[in-house]
């Protein structure tokens, strides 16, 4: 075991935000020959506990069930069994203690960026001085003060995008549930979105859940990433990163392809695992990080 | 620096973004544009227009047939100036805004419900496309056996073109609502009453204008067939009167105005569609 990887959680004990406890999930599905129904089991006895002010990530292959489990946190979906507490009290439903940013931004188009990020707190009922003051508050975290008063399908993608978060952290809510946020960028803005995503969690100190495909923005964000297996969905491993902040630039580094690569080990099916990609040392990946970098 | 950068994503911002100086020309080469922007959109017209005057006076087509534009256009005026326009066109504004708005109010709440409740719109979405696809004025036979040959009989038709074009599009455009949209508002913890109001009718919005619009094409179109068939008023009836009695400049006349009056209802349908999807990225502009 690496201790940069495998270890346990240090002394200091963090205080536990969001606790999954047994949670499935299974979906009625019509058999294909003959009648009835049959059950697929996405999610299989999955266990977590997320710390308070921590940043997690989900990764796993598609159908891991990685974006049902971020809707059972929201309360979107109902499960099949197990609950989920959030500082201790059982959660039955959506409500504002959760924000949820999704790929699609689904901002409301009919909405001004201002009018998109006060939404949920025309649903708090906070009166109108007061939603603008806080509306210009986040406008100005994310950058898109000028663009108060334009329309959403006058942004780009990341400004889309900023404008969700703003609108996700408007209501201050105290976990961030974010599903794959970042997928529908391009590398450049990604990376850029990255860096002010981890500044305003830092600014924050919110709780964030963040559902991805690309093991490189996991290891990037994260404070602990939950690997998820298939079939059924589970989580197969949890990972603390113990890469310093902030880490920008950091993504060269050999620690960086170190645990990015045993991520990707992770993330491979178990016999394949074992078969074609032999554990590979650090001192070995070092030397070829090091032929490389010479190059 | 951060202008330039808006003006570079935003080329539409140019226009605000430039010192204020200079206005006044600026408003000289829009009307100039205007104008001749008018002036193109109309040639075709002034050129039917004057055709429509030269073939009849020349002889090149029976005046009988076709008076030269000027007679039809003086004779209307005189119509105007006695009223007798006015009984009909009255008559027929009436009839057409009972059913046209009779249809909304039953089509705009009903589509709401069908395409929220999916499961009743699938039982009855059948009825809905046989209603639809059935010629309407085949109907009025029936329509006016059931409710006499007055008042009833043609509001209920007109009711009748404009309610399924409404309501289908009405389904759609909530059944059509973005999910990710309901599941943002879900996600704060909207209930159904406000998401409907907040979310769905917003975003529904822009399909339910184009039912309308398409309503209100079709309720003109059902208010002059039925006005010609058995009635003794209305705008439809005075186009048949006068070619009975060989009033034919006075029957283009009608002719002409219905033609305008179809233009002038889009127009501002479409005024109004603009007014309410100014955030819709698609909305183009087209007629006056």
């Amino acid at each position: 075991m690496d201790p940069r990887t495998d270890s346990a959680i240090g002394a200091a004990r963090p205080t536990t935000k969001i606790e999954v406890r047994d949670i499935q999930k299974v979906y009625r599905v019509k058999r294909e020959n003959g009648g009835g129904y049959g059950e697929f089991i996405v999610l299989k006895d999955v266990n977590l506990d997320v710390y308070a002010g921590e940043f997690l990530t989900l990764v796993g292959p598609s159908g891991c069930g990685k974006s049902t489990m971020l809707d059972l946190l929201a309360g979107l979906i109902p499960n099949s069994g197990g609950e989920i507490r959030i500082d201790g009290r059982t959660i039955t439903g959506p409500a504002m203690d959760r924000g949820f940013v999704m790929q699609a931004y689904a901002l409301f188009p009919w909405l001004t960026v201002q009018s998109n990020v006060e939404f949920g707190l025309t649903i708090k009922k906070v009166p109108k001085a007061k939603r603008k003051a806080i509306s210009a508050h986040y406008l100005e975290m994310v950058g898109l003060t000028q663009f108060a008063n334009r329309y959403p399908h006058e942004l780009s993608g990341g400004m889309k995008q900023r404008v969700a978060i703003a609108r996700a952290l408007a209501f201050d809510p105290e976990v961030l549930l974010m599903d794959e946020p970042f997928a529908a960028l391009d590398a450049q803005t990604r990376e850029t979105l990255q860096d002010e995503l981890l500044e305003l969690w830092e600014k924050t100190g919110k709780t964030i859940v963040f559902v991805t495909h690309s093991i490189d923005e996991a290891v990037y964000l994260a404070d602990r990433i939950a690997v998820m297996g298939t079939n059924p969905g589970r989580i197969s491993e949890i990972v603390n990163i113990k890469l310093s902040r902030p880490r920008k630039g950091s993504r060269g580094s050999a620690e960086f392809g170190w645990i990015r690569h045993k991520i990707w080990q992770y993330l491979q099916p178990e016999e394949a695992a074992k078969e074609d990609f032999p554990p590979i040392g650090a001192t070995d990946v070092a030397a070829v990080i090091d032929s490389q970098a010479a190059l | 620096m951060t202008t330039e950068a808006r003006v570079s994503i935003f080329p539409r911002s140019l226009e605000a973004d430039k010192p204020k100086s200079g206005l006044k020309l600026k408003w000289l080469k829009w009307i100039g544009q205007g104008l001749s922007g008018l002036f193109l959109k109309f040639a075709i017209i002034f050129i039917i227009i004057a055709l429509w005057e030269i073939f009849p006076r020349f002889g090149f087509i029976d005046p009988f047939l076709l008076p030269p534009f000027s007679e039809v256009f003086y004779n209307t005026m005189v119509l105007f100036k006695t009223g007798e326009f006015f009984k009909h066109f009255n008559i027929s504004i009436i009839r057409i805004s009972c059913g046209f708005f009779g249809g909304l109010c039953v089509a705009i709440p009903l589509g709401i419900f069908m395409g929220w409740f999916k499961t009743f719109e699938q039982y009855v979405n059948p009825l809905v496309e046989a209603c639809r696809n059935s010629s309407v004025l085949t109907l009025y036979p029936i329509f006016i056996l059931l409710f006499g040959i007055g008042e009833r009989a043609k509001i209920s038709i007109i009711m009748w073109g404009t309610v399924w074009v409404v309501l289908l599009n009405t389904i759609s455009g909530v059944k059509n609502v973005d999910p990710s949209l309901i599941k943002s508002a879900r996600s704060m913890g909207m209930k159904d009453l406000s998401l409907l109001a907040r979310v769905i009718l917003p975003a529904a919005t822009p399909s339910i204008i184009t039912g309308v619009r398409l309503g209100a094409a079709n309720s003109i179109l059902i208010l002059i067939a039925a006005e010609m068939i058995g009635s003794n008023a209305g705008l439809g009836f005075m186009i048949f009167y006068y070619e009975a009695r060989y009033a034919i400049a006075e029957m283009y006349g009608g002719v002409v105005f219905l033609a305008v009056m179809g233009v002038a209802v889009n127009a501002l349908l479409f005024r109004l569609e603009r007014r309410l999807t100014s955030w819709h990225e698609k909305s183009i502009y087209f007629g006056t």
